[in-house]
């Protein structure tokens, strides 16, 4: 059942930043921004949130548009649909990891709806925090339920708070490329790194980012990158259709005559934020990526992993995709 | 409506007279022929398929395009003056006793009309003995998701805020959710005492005296089990040149058809209507007027369309028994569909399944013996036997069989689509394709060597060629192998059984305008009946079938068979065709008298009442209709039973699947299929292939994805909803190719056979073979997912690799 709310539509970012802090406190309910809508519909219909305003952003007009940016990196509206960013020829050519995230979530339908932005911004898709059934760690209740229970979708990586496992496709890219994040509230404006935007359940369990109640995020900024940097992302699901992931990895490549200048590599699928593989990206730098550098680098990255006890397998999946997709980069 | 004798004789007439012989096509291509009695008042045998006119014809759907539009009203879609909505509530619970339900607040919630408190839930298995439930006000509970209230409101809102007011008070009750955790002697009792279930029209449950300790109900043996059977067996099996043991484990399937479980009903003083998603009108009537105590005759059941049902759809059902209640409460139409959550948890499923097989044979290629032990759960209901194909498939000296049912606090299971059979395929023709290696043979020449059933030994034939099984490899060496992908191709083969309802029947009328209508209470669940129906009439009456008015989903019209376990066309048809020819005959015999002829010197062919001599004087079927002395000729039959000897003939079918499985990743990819079917006579082929896709499609959902989870620690779902309860979809989809192999059984007047079940019982066995056949390792257990190849495989840290 969906509860009762109000449904606003802004016609300026200040006028969805005023919403925002405007205070709903007698109700004790809170104001819920809504982008293609795609994850927000769920939450309401199984009452995960039940906010007393929607905002639609969609009514906001700018926030849906790629522009080039001074220094020769994209600027992407939060509002550009996946739908595009597989599409958009800029995109596909310089960051053919972003093109492929956005172009292989979901289905064509949800893509047509769902945005950049709502794709980073999302909630996990655990299915113990999906169900109403059960009050876990995340919603305020006791206990992670994944940690004993049905968990082979889980996280594999920093797992033992909440064992979520981040559902964005485009985060994991984001992360190898090392984007940057506009953010604004009604006070002000600031721009964080990708690096500094999610937040482990250590950290606080009840959050995946950094925004605060009263931001928005506004941009997406993609570095310009040399030549000679190249990304890649691959996914690995059950299904292709309507599917979420179990593995994924996104890689940027800074190559120099074949040799490895410096990589990041992101796992996906795996643990509660975009899972960076430190260690493998410093053994890469210096070498050339061949079928065995990549395996070893692979190998590497999946090291300290700590499974549950149904999610082993997820482990040579992860691998899998990390060396398949350093190779898809370098090739 | 009035029925006239399926056999046309009076009772005093001599048996002799109530028949006449004929001579019928029979078996698989049409070069044989045998004789057998026919009733005096049904028609002459019809001659194969190439020479009729309607019938064998891929014919486009009657309702294609109200659906494919969206015009068409589905039960789920009626809305009616003054129509009230309900919700139930459910227990969170696995097992719990019911202290107290507080509606106070709900009755008071702003629109509500009517709050009920149940008093008793359908669809689970009951004590035998009453006196020994536990004491208590309420139904017990016994999974998590069984009814327990329900509001009834003026909209959907104010039912579904209602009814979170309603204050139910547990005492929670130890559980246990889990196949073997259940079998256990210190486990959790679903039931204190011995339960059963009714068998219900599409097979699921199944009653009969069966022993019962702690939860297992079972073993129930196969039939004419002697008392040292398994012993004989075991011996057997110990003089084979090569045995395989080996135990398979399939998941709880659910039905998730597109429509869910619901009606709407409407109580008013002159009797009860109920719009129903059901796949038998005729048992959603007959359980309400038992259940409140109503004539048949007052209680009329609509489906006009219908949204897709896999045998959990019979009967009134929870749902349908509240509606009714709410409904007779407040004197206003009440609708009640479940949403897809309360699906998945209490509508039924496929059970699970734990099997394990022996199966012996010699070096000449000859099966020996087998030994079939299953266990599975239904939950809270029955009928997790899987021993079906076991028993039926092969010709096999010595059998011994025996089944149990688990009772587990979990939704009960429901027929579903060829019950029991896709599992203990699953289990059975891998054995068959170890059984074969072992011996050093291929796995059709086993199939060959063992297999009696002339239609599936065409279908295997045919096949082989059109997969290219010559190109089958030993197991695990794809000489193409390419990266990490490996191909690999795999056969299973399907049983199924002939079954047909004697209620099954057609009023076919013809009016003066010279338009047709046939009418019948059968509900066209998505195979196509209505379809079949136009094209019986239009072959009868020399007419095409869009000339055809075709009326079903009333039980106002004469009765509809179930459309379940695959007898919906081989059930109704023979009776359209004898009604449409009955009629037919009165149809000519007042046209012949109105130009002056004699009667058996006319018929209807290509729209026209030809006249054999002279045939210049021909004139329209609209032209002889205004002819009639009364505005209608009408004819109504009912279904005869089968002709000749009472012997159970047996559908087939036979699967080949090709497969690519990356073995770095563990995903298999199902690439093509080729499904060789019988169905007796196809009367649509165009259908028929559209229910074998559905079958294949399913299958392999079943064969990789579909998987019902329960949390172990608080018996509740995890998945219940179609994100993560897995299903396939279109990327999923491979190449399916459908032959249809045409087998004449001469066992009516149509001969038609059905096709829902064996379309999907072979698909997932097919499905594991070539996965076999790619990677050399083994998967018994469904679903086959990424994790079991891999562990399979021995790819996944600790976890060694199998065999």
């Amino acid at each position: 059942m969906i509860a009762p709310f109000e449904w606003l539509d802004p016609k300026s970012l200040d006028e969805a930043l005023a919403a925002l802090g405007a205070e709903l406190g007698e109700t004790g309910r809170s104001t819920l921004l809504k982008a293609g809508g795609v994850d927000v519909i769920d939450r309401l219909k199984e009452g995960l949130d039940s906010p007393a305003r929607l905002v639609n952003l969609k009514s906001v007009p700018g926030l849906d548009r790629i522009e080039k940016l001074p220094d020769g990196g994209l600027a992407i509206g939060p509002l550009v649909t996946l739908a595009r960013l597989d599409a958009d020829a800029q995109i596909r050519a310089a960051y053919p990891a972003l093109a492929d995230a956005a172009g292989h979530a979901a289905t064509p339908n949800v893509r047509q709806a769902a945005t950049l932005g709502g794709n980073l911004l999302q909630r996990p898709r655990c299915w113990y925090f999906r169900s109403a059934d059960f009050h876990c760690l995340k919603k305020g209740g006791g206990r992670c339920y994944a940690q004993e229970g049905e968990n082979d979708y889980h996280a594999v990586f920093a797992n033992r708070v909440c064992a979520i496992v981040h559902p964005s496709a485009a985060a994991t890219a984001l992360a190898a490329i090392g984007a940057r994040l506009q953010v604004a509230s009604a006070k002000k404006r600031r721009t964080l790194s990708i690096d500094d935007f999610f937040v482990r359940p250590d950290a606080d369990v009840r959050r995946e980012h950094v925004l605060a109640a009263d931001e928005i995020l506004v941009g997406i900024e993609l570095p310009a990158l040399a030549p000679g940097v190249r990304t890649a992302y691959l996914k690995l699901g059950e299904k292709e259709s309507f599917d979420w992931p179990i593995a994924e990895a996104a890689v940027r490549l800074d190559l120099e005559a074949g040799t490895v200048r410096s990589a990041r590599i992101v796992l996906g699928a795996a643990a509660p934020t975009p899972w960076r593989a430190p260690k493998a990206e410093t053994w890469l730098v210096g070498k050339s990526i061949t079928a065995e550098t990549a395996a070893q680098a692979a190998a590497a990255a999946i090291e300290g992993a700590t499974p549950l006890a149904q999610n082993a397998y997820k482990l040579p999946i992860l691998e899998t995709v990390v060396r398949r997709a350093l190779l898809a980069a370098a090739a | 409506m009035s029925a006239d004798p399926p056999t046309g004789g009076t009772p005093s007439a001599p048996a002799a007279a109530t028949t006449r012989k004929e001579r019928f096509l029979y078996g698989v291509g049409v070069n044989s022929f045998l004789e057998r009695n026919v009733p005096l008042d049904e028609p002459p045998p019809w001659p194969d398929n190439d020479r009729l006119a309607r019938v064998g014809k891929p014919t486009v759907r009657q309702d294609g395009r109200a659906k494919a539009t969206g015009a068409a009203r589905y039960p789920s879609d009626i809305q009616l003056p003054g129509m009230l909505y309900a919700r139930m509530v459910v227990s969170p619970h696995p097992h719990a006793k019911i202290l107290s339900v507080d509606t106070a607040a709900a009755e008071r919630h702003p629109g509500v009309r009517a709050v009920h408190v149940l008093d008793r839930v359908l669809g689970n298995a009951e004590l035998a003995d009453p006196t020994k439930e536990i004491a208590s006000k309420f139904p017990i509970v016994r999974f998590a998701g069984q009814p327990v209230a329900a509001v009834a409101a003026a909209t959907a809102a104010a039912a579904a805020e209602a009814a979170a007011k309603i204050e139910v008070e547990y005492e929670p009750l130890p559980f246990v959710v889990d196949l073997d955790e259940a079998q256990k002697p210190d486990a959790p009792r679903v039931f204190p005492g011995d339960a059963a279930q009714e068998e219900s029209e599409g097979g699921g449950g199944g009653g009969g005296q069966v022993p019962q300790t702690g939860n297992v109900r079972g073993p129930m043996l196969g039939r004419g089990a002697k008392p040292d059977g398994k012993k004989a067996a075991e011996d057997a099996l110990s003089v084979c040149d090569a045995v395989v043991d080996a135990t398979y484990r399939t998941r709880v399937q659910t039905h998730s058809a597109l429509e869910t479980h619901g009606v709407v009903a409407d109580w008013k003083d002159d009797g009860l209507t109920v719009y129903a998603s059901t796949q038998s009108t005729q048992s959603v009537r007959d359980e309400l007027a038992a259940i409140f105590d109503l004539p048949k005759a007052k209680v009329r059941v609509l489906t006009e369309f219908m949204g897709g049902g896999f045998g959990a759809k019979f009967g009134a059902g929870t749902f349908g028994l509240v509606a009714a209640t709410l409904s007779k409460k407040t004197g206003a139409p009440v609708r009640l569909f479940y949403d897809r959550k309360e699906e998945h948890l209490s509508t039924g499923n496929r059970p699970d399944s734990k099997m394990r097989l022996r199966l012996g044979g010699t070096k000449d290629g000859k099966l020996r013996a087998l030994v079939f032990e299953g266990f599975g759960t239904a939950g809270v209901g029955t009928g997790a036997g899987t021993a079906g194909p076991a028993q039926a498939l092969y010709r096999i000296p010595t059998i011994w069989t025996e089944e149990s049912d688990v009772f587990t606090h979990a939704g009960p299971g429901a027929a579903f689509r060829a019950p029991g059979h896709p599992q203990g395929c699953f289990a059975l023709e891998q054995s068959v394709d170890d059984l074969a290696e072992k011996l050093g043979l291929d796995t059709l020449a086993l199939m060959n060597a063992n297999d009696e059933h002339l239609a599936r030994r065409e279908e295997r034939r045919l096949g082989a060629e059109r997969i290219g099984w010559h190109r089958r490899h030993p197991p695990g060496r794809d000489p193409n192998a390419s990266g990490p992908i490996r191909r690999g191709l795999g056969v299973a083969q399907a049983v199924w059984y002939r079954i047909n309802s004697m209620d099954s029947g057609c009023e076919v009328r013809i009016s003066q305008d010279g338009s047709v209508e046939a009418l019948s209470a059968v509900q066209d669940i998505g195979g196509g009946i209505k379809t079949a129906i136009a094209q019986v009439v239009a072959e009868e009456l020399g007419l095409s079938p869009q000339d055809i008015v075709v009326r079903v989903g009333d039980t106002g019209y004469p009765p509809g068979p179930p459309s379940g376990g695959s007898m919906t066309t081989s059930s109704l048809t023979p009776a359209v065709r004898n009604a449409a020819y009955k009629a037919k005959l009165r149809f000519l015999e007042e046209v012949a008298g109105a130009i002056g002829v004699p009667a058996d010197e006319v018929d209807l062919r290509g729209g026209q009442v030809q006249v054999r001599t002279p045939p210049a004087r021909s004139l329209t079927f609209r032209q002889a209709a205004a002819r009639l002395r009364t505005e209608v000729v009408t004819a109504t039959a009912l279904r005869s039973p089968e002709y000749g000897d009472r012997g159970m003939d047996f559908l087939g079918g036979v699967q080949f699947a090709e497969v690519a499985v990356d073995i770095e990743t563990g995903v298999v990819k199902v690439e093509r299929v080729v499904a060789v079917h019988d169905c007796g006579r196809p009367i649509n082929p165009l259908a028929i292939e559209s229910q074998i896709n559905g079958g294949v499609l399913q299958g392999i959902s079943y064969a990789l994805y579909e998987d019902r989870r329960l949390d172990r620690a608080t018996g509740r779902m995890v998945n219940p909803n179609l994100e993560q309860y897995k299903i396939l979809g279109a990327m999923e989809t491979p190449e399916i190719e459908v032959v249809l192999v045409e087998n004449y059984l001469a066992r009516s007047s149509t001969d038609a056979g059905g096709i829902g079940e064996p379309a999907t019982i072979p698909t997932a066995a097919a499905v594991a073979n070539a996965v076999y056949n790619a990677i050399g390792v083994r998967i018994r257990e469904l679903p086959i997912t990424p994790a079991r190849v891999l562990e399979a495989l021995g790819k996944i840290p600790g976890k060694g690799a199998a065999r």
